[in-house]
């Protein structure tokens, strides 16, 4: 009998060297690709157990989780949240993130490479590490004021310091608020989301720098300009035939000034008056001189044709590559193909404002960790420089008359030089204009770009102007800053 | 202990210098149970402290109710080790202890899962273990006082037959037979429900061992050959068959596979053992592979679970009904457990459906991790091990073949089950002994035990001859 059992308890170990293999091969060797399998449910709800961190601005939480009574732990909620939404974003449990809480998500969660040793220690201790809080650089009395101002309109304000690029006020409308993105039931999330996105009036677009961009307009000549100035061939006195038409090339369109007639009086007009009162015919004329691909150069070192990240990823604003003589026209002066965002033409606004160079935009102020040990802190950095120094001096002087004296009047604040360039878009032949506004005040001493556009007209048509709506606002948001 | 006889010859009788010069040393086993009572100290603490640690893990708070519940269990396993002490003293030392930890790790597990559902009182699946688990135990202490000396089995062999044909048939029974997930496996008296197959298999091995031990020499002996092999006679063949055949019939309308895989394991490995006839093995392989092949073909449900097992993660056979989701998200289970585990309480066993029965080792292995899982295979392994030491060391080939028999069923059932839920061979619905929730499982399986332990104290309790040459001075060797 022996040497059977000897043989069955053979076959009995290799029965359970066949177990002890197959629970290696999935507990060690398949285990990763297991756990990534769409269909595992267990390491979505293991990111449920971590509090996620909050952002903060102001030292004040406008997204935290608190601890709710159901399986996943914790509930985000939004503190203010239509205000916020464009920068925070919302949070699903399941069906995305976007804003800063999907840009910054792997902090917020705590499972960011910094906090490794956190994760480590917790791995000892046997406690999820929470995640880290992120502040901001958003002012909330200057979001508060860039929203109040907005009013009812649709469309975005940005407000950015030139010398460190820290990013003051983001506003954009209509919006909506991710608290009723937050719920714990994903049905009702999915409901919502669809409401959202079959809104024509789009709320889920960040309209600061992504969503259908608008074109420039009229805010597009102060890159034109510039372009003329760095070319060391034009003044801001160089002149030009003073029409009050100017037919386009190879169409039977015809160019004109807003004013329907010539750009002041006299057979000439100068850059400086052109700008000032904002005319489209001197600006055709330069442009067609200038070319396209002057301008393009010039429009890249703006950041045109780039998407940043703020770490918002932005949508790039655009100057066509390759245009023709009549598209070259039309663009000098901010149509044709040409897009831009808001943040697009505060950047412009940030060349001018800081002696010619952009500093990098930037949403974050710092990111600090459970402990309150700082992971990561916002320091100036340098974008690019897009124009010299003595560009940047002369553009900001025409910015100022364009304001004290030119077409952008409704920008003018009481004891203070403000630097401002309005904007009329138009998008379809009988679409509502797009208008912008975009400036910095003091011009000595700037201390806040804005950019301001309001779409659809401003609920006027065709009949809403730029001075009338967009200065406005973006006087209010520099009023604001400047009286803290 | 009692003192060595001297067996010294007197210088004045030759005759007896030869046998006198054997000197016969009476030695008497040690005594185990203190080792024991150590062990089972060690496996009761695992096992209160792997409940706190669910309690900890889950709500962060200790809760005296279930712990001290715990405890009562205890102290009953002590109670079955003072029973041994009086009754099996020279039983196996191991066996108690780890069966002990194997059931608290189950209840602690199934514990867990009822915190999990938020089930409480008498619906909770680990309150109704750990009441099964004091009956299973107070069953085995019955086991082993009753049954003084294991041979007494051999005499009710056909008692033991008789008894296993009729707990297989019991659920076949119109007012009391159920049928729950598509097997009909259970009888239900009033709010009791139990498989009777469960117990059955006792009874079989018994029958097995008690007629294979018989019919032995006239098995391995006397019969035909027949293409080479040799057949024993239908006389002394028949009986036996016509239990297993009936057996197989029973079972396979009852749509339990596992369990005829489980009786059909059993009877060959006795078979061959009592017989040492490796054509039997051939043979019995031959059948089982083809049947199975049949099976697969013919019987829906087992061509699912093949399916299941051969392309788990195709979605379509993830989405069916009866399709590989419960495998896959038990195997899912597994890999979030990793080396270390989440940890008890920790990790979400409770998405596998049927956690607390069919995948509790998925359970187990998703909380406890890889380290986890090897303990348990370890303790079972070595279980397994302690039964088999019974066939090799024993002295009456009943309590061999019933040893050897009794333990291999044990073994083939772990590989069974864990090897289903790995992937190793297809899923068949037997439940992974001591572990998993229910009852006649654990009542079935402490009779094993019981049964092991009788044994064991049997082959210690044969005192051992051992013979040393004589080393008197001056006698010639």
């Amino acid at each position: 009998m022996n040497k059977e059992l000897k043989r069955v308890s053979t076959v009995v170990l290799l029965l359970f060297i066949a177990l002890f293999v197959s629970t290696t091969v999935i507990q060690v060797l398949a285990a990763d690709s297991l756990k990534a399998d769409a269909r595992n449910s267990r390491t979505l709800y293991a990111s449920y157990s971590a509090q996620r961190g909050p952002i903060l601005v102001d030292g004040q939480p406008i997204a935290y989780s608190e601890a709710a009574d159901d399986q996943y732990k914790f509930q985000r909620i939004y503190s203010n949240g239509p205000l916020y939404a464009p920068v925070t974003g919302y949070l699903t449990l399941n069906q995305g993130n976007t804003g800063i809480e999907s840009a910054l998500n792997s902090y917020l969660s705590g499972t960011s490479n910094n906090q490794f040793l956190d994760q480590v220690n917790s791995l000892l201790t046997g406690q999820t590490p929470k995640g880290a809080a992120v502040e901001l650089t958003i002012d909330p009395v200057i979001q508060q004021a860039a929203w109040d101002a907005l009013g009812d309109y649709q469309g975005a304000v940005i407000a950015i310091d030139p010398a460190t690029g820290a990013i003051l006020a983001m506003v954009s409308k209509p919006t909506f608020d991710p608290n009723l993105l937050a719920v714990h039931d994903t049905n009702a999330v999915i409901d919502t989301y669809n409401t959202l996105l079959e809104d024509p009036t789009g709320p889920l677009f960040n309209r600061t720098l992504a969503g259908a961009l608008d074109p420039p307009g009229s805010t597009f000549k102060l890159v034109v300009a510039a372009a003329a100035l760095e070319s060391g061939q034009y003044t801001a006195d160089s002149a030009f035939p003073n029409l009050s038409e100017l037919p386009l090339p190879q169409s039977s369109s015809i160019v004109r000034n807003a004013s329907q007639g010539t750009c002041g009086s006299g057979d000439t007009v100068t850059i400086a008056t052109a700008l000032r009162l904002s005319c489209n015919i001197p600006f055709a004329e330069l442009g067609s001189e200038l070319g396209y691909r002057t301008i393009l150069e010039q429009a890249n070192a703006f950041g045109f044709n780039e998407s940043i990240s703020v770490p918002l990823t932005s949508t790039q604003s655009v100057y066509p590559r390759v245009l023709d003589a009549p598209r070259t026209m039309l663009s000098s002066f901010g149509q044709d193909e040409v897009r831009a965002s808001p943040l697009q033409m505060a950047m412009v606004s940030m060349a001018i404002a800081n002696g010619g160079e952009i500093m990098r935009p930037n949403l974050v102020e710092s990111i600090v960790s459970p402990d309150l040990t700082p992971i990561e802190t916002f320091t100036p950095e340098v974008f690019r420089r897009a124009i010299s120094q003595q560009t940047a001096s002369t553009m900001a002087q025409l910015m100022v008359d364009a304001v004290s004296t030119g077409v952008a009047s409704n920008a003018r604040i009481d004891g203070v030089e403000v630097a401002g360039k309005t904007g009329t878009a138009q998008n379809g032949e009988d679409d509502p204009y797009s208008l912008w506004f975009t400036g910095f005040a003091p011009a000595n001493d700037p201390k806040v770009v804005v950019a301001v556009v309001v779409q659809n007209g401003g609920g006027l048509g065709q009949n809403g102007g730029s001075n009338e709506i967009p200065a406005p606002i973006g006087r209010k948001v520099l009023e604001a800053v400047l009286s803290q | 202990m009692p003192a060595s006889p001297d067996l010294t010859a007197t210088q004045a009788n030759p005759v007896s210098t030869f046998t006198s010069s054997i000197r016969l040393k009476l030695r008497v086993p040690a005594r185990l149970r203190n080792l024991e009572l150590v062990l089972l100290v060690l496996a009761i603490g695992i096992d209160l402290g792997a409940i706190a640690l669910v309690q900890l893990g889950v709500s962060g708070e200790l809760e005296f109710g279930v712990l001290s519940l715990m405890g009562a269990l205890g102290v009953l396993l002590l109670g079955m080790h003072v029973a041994l002490r009086l009754v099996a003293p020279d039983a196996d030392a191991l066996i108690l202890p780890i069966i002990t930890v194997l059931n608290g790790l189950g209840i602690a597990m199934i514990y867990r899962l009822d915190l999990g559902d938020g089930a409480s009182g008498w619906d909770s699946a680990g309150i109704r273990q750990m009441v099964w688990t004091a009956i299973a135990v107070v069953l085995a202490i019955a086991v082993l006082v009753v049954i003084r000396n294991h041979r007494v089995l051999q005499r009710y062999r056909y008692v033991a037959m008789l008894s296993g044909i009729v707990l297989l048939i019991l659920p076949m029974l119109p007012l009391i037979g159920t049928v729950k997930n598509g097997a009909r496996l259970w009888v239900e008296i009033g709010p009791f429900s139990f498989q009777p197959g469960e117990l059955g298999k006792v009874a079989l091995a018994v029958f097995f061992a008690g007629y294979l031990v018989t019919a032995r020499d006239s098995l391995s002996m006397v019969g035909r050959r027949i293409l080479g092999m040799q057949f024993p006679r239908a006389r002394d063949l028949g009986p036996i068959l016509v239990v297993f055949a009936a057996s197989m019939l029973v079972l396979i309308f009852q749509r339990d596979l596992g369990t005829a895989l489980l009786y059909f394991g059993l009877f060959l490995v006795m078979l061959y053992v009592a017989t040492g006839r490796s054509s039997w093995i051939v043979l019995g392989l031959t059948l089982f592979v083809v049947g199975a092949f049949v099976a697969s073909r013919l019987l829906s449900y087992v061509g699912g679970r093949v399916d299941a097992w051969l392309d788990a993660f195709n979605p379509e056979i993830y989405d069916a009904r009866g399709g590989s989701y419960q495998l896959v998200q038990g195997l899912f289970g597994f890999a979030d457990g990793g080396i270390l585990g989440t940890g008890l309480g920790r990790g979400s066993p409770g998405i596998t459906p049927l956690a607390e029965s069919d995948y509790i080792v998925s359970a187990l292995g998703e909380e406890l991790g890889l380290i986890g899982i090897f303990a348990i295979l370890g303790l079972y392994l070595l279980f397994v091990s302690r039964g088999f030491r019974i066939g090799f060391a024993g002295q009456d080939d009943f309590g061999r073949l019933l040893g050897v028999g009794l333990a291999f069923v044990i073994a083939l059932q772990v590989f069974v089950v864990i090897g289903g839920v790995t992937r190793v061979i297809p899923l068949t619905g037997l439940t992974t002994p001591f572990l998993a929730a229910g009852g006649s499982s654990l009542v079935a399986n402490w009779i094993i035990a019981a049964l092991l332990l009788r044994l064991s104290d049997t082959v210690r309790n044969q005192p051992l001859l051992v013979v040393e040459p004589d080393s008197r001075p001056g006698v010639n060797a």
